[in-house]
């Protein structure tokens, strides 16, 4: 694909850069990750991935508008504080958001609460209540009444359960749920 | 590879000279064997800036028109011609291109505008503690420090030397003006608090509290060894630079010119060139869909951390050095 066609990407939360790394190498899509911490955005820099290290709750506004064809935001939902405003910003950098999250409505942590009377804790849902990262969970059907409500509009929905797709009773039956979302 | 000096520094930039074992270079925690820039890999040159006192052409060196030092004559310099002096000097050397060209502070300037000058001839440019252009503060700063040196009586509007004296009380207030801006309010409340010299108040003007005692000390060092001509010169190139200013203050227009690969460092304390100033230029960069890679560091030290030793900053700048020439 010639210079002026590679897709143009950005992954917020992107870690040590493994999926920008693979989406060059792979795919010849030109990124940027952003990232917060420090060990994390070294490895970037060690694994030759564009890095900028700020944080999410502030904005994106190092990014122009529709300056990405991708947008990804890869299970850090969840952990993000003004979701909806996350959730905007996406879409106005990029034409296209790819937003995945642990979904909170799986049958194993509906079961947890409702019998057990305690907090869920999973191979998705690792984290105890007090030592959470996450302070937005949700389950598929919020995540799209959110959606609706805030006038995103759902291309396609992928939900998964140990990497197979779950097709009857996702919010049931699914551990992690993926989208690709546009504006309006 | 080329690390072009900041402010008060020079082409000394790492090891030490035979018989002077105490004199380090002014980046010899980054520059060096196995350091992150590693000169057993790269060929490093330090250079000095043209209107300086450690070497290069300078206020204290002959006008050949007069047989007398240029003294105030010696004409104000920009980052421009400093940039434009040192690709004279790689002509010479025969480098055609650098692997990359890496500063901090004023130095990071002359890294940013070797990218606009010279697009072709820079692979990579580190550009750490920087900014695109001085803040009215910045400005107002530099000129305490200039009001300083001209108005000591031994100034003599810049021929001091053919009269055998120095302003050198002008420049160590302008020297100890400078430090407060380097060091950040939490770094020197950490270095000397509130200690008293003489564990109680002297009630006079003599040194009372630490810091005053170490604000001296740096002033008269550097008034022992710099050249107020040169203070007022590089204070003054500081203040001109802005690549922006051509293109109607549009940073992003002005380094759509830029080819290199970026990697830009700031530290969160340094409230001189603050870390807002780099975004700027790291926005300007993504608006050109450059390569850049950005990293903010949390670090307590003020404008002078881009000295200090921090593993996570040295760790980053190894990291990009070593994907550059693996």
């Amino acid at each position: 694909m010639d210079r002026a066609r590679r897709a143009r990407v950005l992954d917020l939360g992107c870690g040590d850069g493994a999926l920008l790394a693979y989406l060059w190498k792979e795919r010849d899509a030109h990124g940027y990750g952003v990232e917060i911490d420090d060990a994390k955005v070294t490895a970037c820099v060690k694994n030759d991935v564009n890095v900028l290290q700020m944080n999410l709750e502030s904005g994106l506004s190092l990014f122009g508008d529709g300056s990405f064809d991708c947008v990804i935001l890869s299970q850090t939902l969840q952990a993000v504080r003004h979701t909806e405003d996350i959730l905007r910003e996406m879409l106005r950098v990029g034409r296209e958001a790819i937003v995945s999250f642990p979904n909170f409505g799986h049958w194993s942590a509906r079961l947890q609460v409702a019998f057990g009377g305690r907090m869920p804790v999973s191979r998705s849902l690792p984290y105890e209540w007090y030592d959470t990262p996450n302070v937005h969970l949700c389950t598929i059907s919020d995540f799209e009444n959110l959606a609706r409500r805030i006038g995103l509009r759902i291309r396609e929905r992928v939900v998964l359960h140990e990497g197979a797709t779950v097709g009857v009773l996702p919010n049931l039956r699914g551990s992690l749920a993926v989208y690709r979302m546009s504006a309006g | 590879m080329l690390v072009p000096h900041a402010l008060n520094a020079s082409h000394h930039v790492a090891g030490t000279y035979a018989g002077q074992p105490d004199n380090l270079g002014w980046w010899d925690n980054m520059v060096g064997p196995g350091k992150p820039l590693d000169t057993r890999r790269f060929f490093v040159i330090g250079v000095n800036n043209l209107g300086g006192c450690h070497g290069s052409s300078g206020p204290i060196t002959t006008n050949p028109a007069t047989g007398k030092p240029w003294g105030g004559d010696f004409p104000v310099v920009t980052v421009e011609d400093w940039v434009a002096a040192q690709a004279r000097l790689a002509d010479r050397l025969g480098i055609e291109r650098f692997a990359a060209v890496m500063g901090g502070s004023l130095g990071a300037m002359q890294a940013l505008q070797w990218t606009l000058s010279f697009p072709e001839r820079v692979r990579h440019a580190l550009v750490i503690a920087a900014t695109p252009t001085l803040t009215a503060q910045n400005i107002a700063f530099n000129e305490v420090a200039r009001q300083a040196i001209v108005t000591d009586p031994d100034f003599h509007d810049g021929h001091y030397y053919e009269r055998g004296v120095l302003p050198r009380r002008g420049l160590r207030l302008a020297r100890m003006i400078g430090h407060i801006t380097y060091l950040s309010d939490d770094a020197m409340m950490e270095k000397f608090g509130r200690v008293l010299r003489r564990g109680r108040p002297g009630y006079d003007f003599d040194i009372d509290f630490e810091v005053e005692s170490y604000l001296r000390y740096q002033g008269d060092k550097f008034a022992g060894y710099f050249d107020a001509n040169t203070y007022l010169r590089i204070t003054k190139a500081l203040d001109y630079f802005d690549p922006a200013a051509d293109f109607g203050g549009d940073l992003s227009a002005a380094l759509a010119r830029a080819r290199a690969n970026f990697l830009v460092i700031s530290f969160t304390s340094d409230w001189r060139f603050a870390p807002s100033r780099s975004r700027e230029i790291v926005r300007a960069l993504l608006d050109n869909r450059r390569v850049v890679s950005y990293l903010e560091l949390d670090a307590p030290h003020g404008h002078d951390a881009f000295l200090m030793e921090d593993a996570r900053y040295m760790a980053a700048v190894r990291a990009y050095f070593e994907n550059i020439a693996p």
